[in-house]
């Protein structure tokens, strides 16, 4: 995972490719919110997109640093603002492309945990006041990052793609930690489904709601596009149709058996706890 | 403190999870939740041939809180480094689920979360992020009826994605022991260089992410000494204090406004955050 190689765009690119190119409603460098229609309704679309220019140097590749957490609140909480009077909550879809939070010294002086939650809260806000929100993974996916921009979301899609990825860690760092080599943690991966990187095998954990097979992943055609949109508009309609605001639906897969049985436990004990 | 009460004093550090719930509830109300007798064995930890724990290193615990009905939910630092596997993070975010419904339905249950976590369990690491997405959320819900109060006490400290679930916290209480921040030292210097952090220098890494400095820069409530009454006055005095009007995650222009003032041509010391963050944060 090179920082600088060009995966960082695709974020950008379908951010356009699905708003039609529409204009970002703020002028900030790193988050983009563009405004445009979902199957007939007004819907917010927010990006995190890299800036060399970026005044944090940790957070010039599109990592969501200090900055980045804090806009990102304010792109989802002027939505919830927008509609606070309004029965009708529009469309919340986070574009989510993110390399990484950014590592840094500064980042951590100043609480980069406090700006990712932040994010994280206005996010959950949103979808537990009626907003649909909608996480699209088009590339990685990683850690407190995605924290920050898209897993909250009621529904997540994800292309497709070997440059797609979810993870809790980088594997360099996450073989440090573990104190295993690379190699090692490569090998486990291959045979524990929550410790791979690949986007099928984090399919296979039910979290994800779709997964889309796209024609052309570096150049995504119209059929393409189309496919995407009648996605995001297949989510929507799950969503609205759904009762529940909260995360629940993505504890029935084969590989969260324990997730439920907990929660079972728990319901069965609670009162007569009292 | 003085060498005679530091005789005296009943240390909260020093305190398992179980200890620190039990001591943190009003005396007899401690009940525990999926507790180690229904042998909560993480299946993943197993499958790589690691150690597991019965209790999966959370206790659940409900009780009183001076007469409030209360949930304790206390992570146990020396097991896996606090980490957060499937199970633990379901007994957090499951406990956190039944409060919100509590709440909906008229009974007033509050949570005190004691964060002793390094983060995502990296030997479960997908599910481990997914759990600690389903806490966050649940935090998000509760907190708006009742506080949500979070601990770090040390040693361990808190971090990762469960550094993002302490700045979700309606107050977050700490000692001048415990440390919180997102990535570890030793992720920082992995990914960006020991130039940007070096991890052997402790006297850095409390003085930018340690309970005073924390505390100091509004990013924290209250850093206490590591006394098990100080903590449980604290915490009583805070639930007390109701639902923050603006919840510290939801001051974005606040904070952006500090950050505007940060000279990022060099590095951060611990003097210019408290120097940055004295204007418009206060309360």
């Amino acid at each position: 995972m090179s920082p600088h190689t060009n995966h960082a765009s695709r974020g950008a690119m379908w951010l356009r490719l699905l708003t039609g190119g529409a204009h970002p409603v703020h002028d900030w460098t790193t988050v983009h919110a563009c405004d445009a229609i979902l199957a007939g309704r007004p819907a917010r679309y927010v990006a995190v997109v890299p800036d060399p220019d970026n005044a944090f140097p940790r957070a010039r590749n599109g990592e969501v640093g200090l900055v980045e957490g804090w806009r990102l609140a304010q792109a989802v909480r002027e939505v919830i603002d927008m509609d606070r009077d309004s029965a009708a909550k529009r469309p919340i879809i986070a574009v989510i492309d993110v390399p990484s939070q950014a590592y840094g010294r500064r980042e951590e002086a100043y609480g980069i945990h406090q700006a990712l939650a932040g994010a994280v809260a206005a996010y959950a806000d949103a979808r537990q006041a009626g907003h649909p929100v909608i996480g699209l993974i088009v590339g990685l996916a990683m850690s407190g990052a995605f924290l920050a921009h898209g897993y909250q979301a009621n529904r997540l899609i994800a292309l497709d793609d070997p440059a797609v990825a979810v993870h809790a860690m980088g594997k360099a760092s996450a073989a440090r930690v573990t104190l295993r080599s690379v190699e090692a943690l490569e090998k486990l991966a291959a045979s524990v489904p929550p410790m791979a990187y690949d986007i099928k095998s984090f399919a296979s954990l039910g979290i994800l709601h779709e997964v889309l097979q796209l024609t052309n992943l570096a150049l995504p055609d119209e059929q393409d596009i189309a496919l995407v949109h009648g996605a995001l508009e297949a989510a929507l309609a799950d969503i609205l149709e759904d009762p529940r605001r909260d995360l629940s639906s993505r504890l029935r897969g084969e590989h969260r058996g324990a997730s439920r049985k907990v929660r079972a436990l728990l319901a069965s004990e609670w009162e007569a706890a009292d | 403190m003085s060498i005679d009460s530091l005789l005296k004093r009943d240390s909260f550090i020093e305190r398992g999870a179980r200890s620190r719930a039990q001591a943190l509830l009003d005396p007899g109300t401690f009940r525990e939740l999926a507790g180690p007798f229904e042998r909560l064995h993480s299946p993943w930890l197993a499958m790589q041939n690691l150690v597991t724990q019965a209790d999966d290193g959370v206790v659940v615990a409900k009780g009183k809180l001076a007469g409030r009905p209360t949930v304790v939910l206390a992570i146990e630092g020396a097991f896996q480094g606090g980490s957060m596997g499937e199970i633990g993070s379901a007994k957090i975010a499951g406990a956190l689920e039944l409060a919100v419904s509590d709440n909906e339905r008229g009974i007033p249950t509050q949570a005190v979360i004691v964060f002793e976590t390094g983060g995502v369990r990296l030997q479960e690491a997908n599910l481990g992020l997914a759990g600690i997405a389903e806490i966050q959320s649940a935090i998000v819900a509760l907190r708006r009826h009742r506080p949500v109060i979070g601990i770090s006490a040390g040693t361990v400290g808190c971090y990762g994605g469960m550094s993002i679930a302490a700045g979700l916290c309606s107050y977050f209480v700490m000692t001048r022991e415990a440390r919180l921040g997102l990535n570890g030292p030793q992720v920082i210097e992995q990914e960006a260089g020991v130039a940007e952090f070096d991890a052997r220098q402790r006297a850095l890494i409390w003085g930018l992410t340690g309970g005073e400095q924390r505390a100091a820069t509004h990013l924290a409530d209250a850093c206490v000494d590591d006394d098990t009454a100080a903590m449980r006055d604290t915490v009583i005095a805070l639930f007390a204090q109701g639902v923050p009007l603006v919840p510290r995650s939801d001051r974005a222009q606040d904070f952006l406004t500090g950050l505007e003032r940060v000279d990022t041509s060099r590095q951060a010391t611990p003097q210019d955050v408290r120097r940055i963050y004295s204007k418009g944060l206060a309360q």
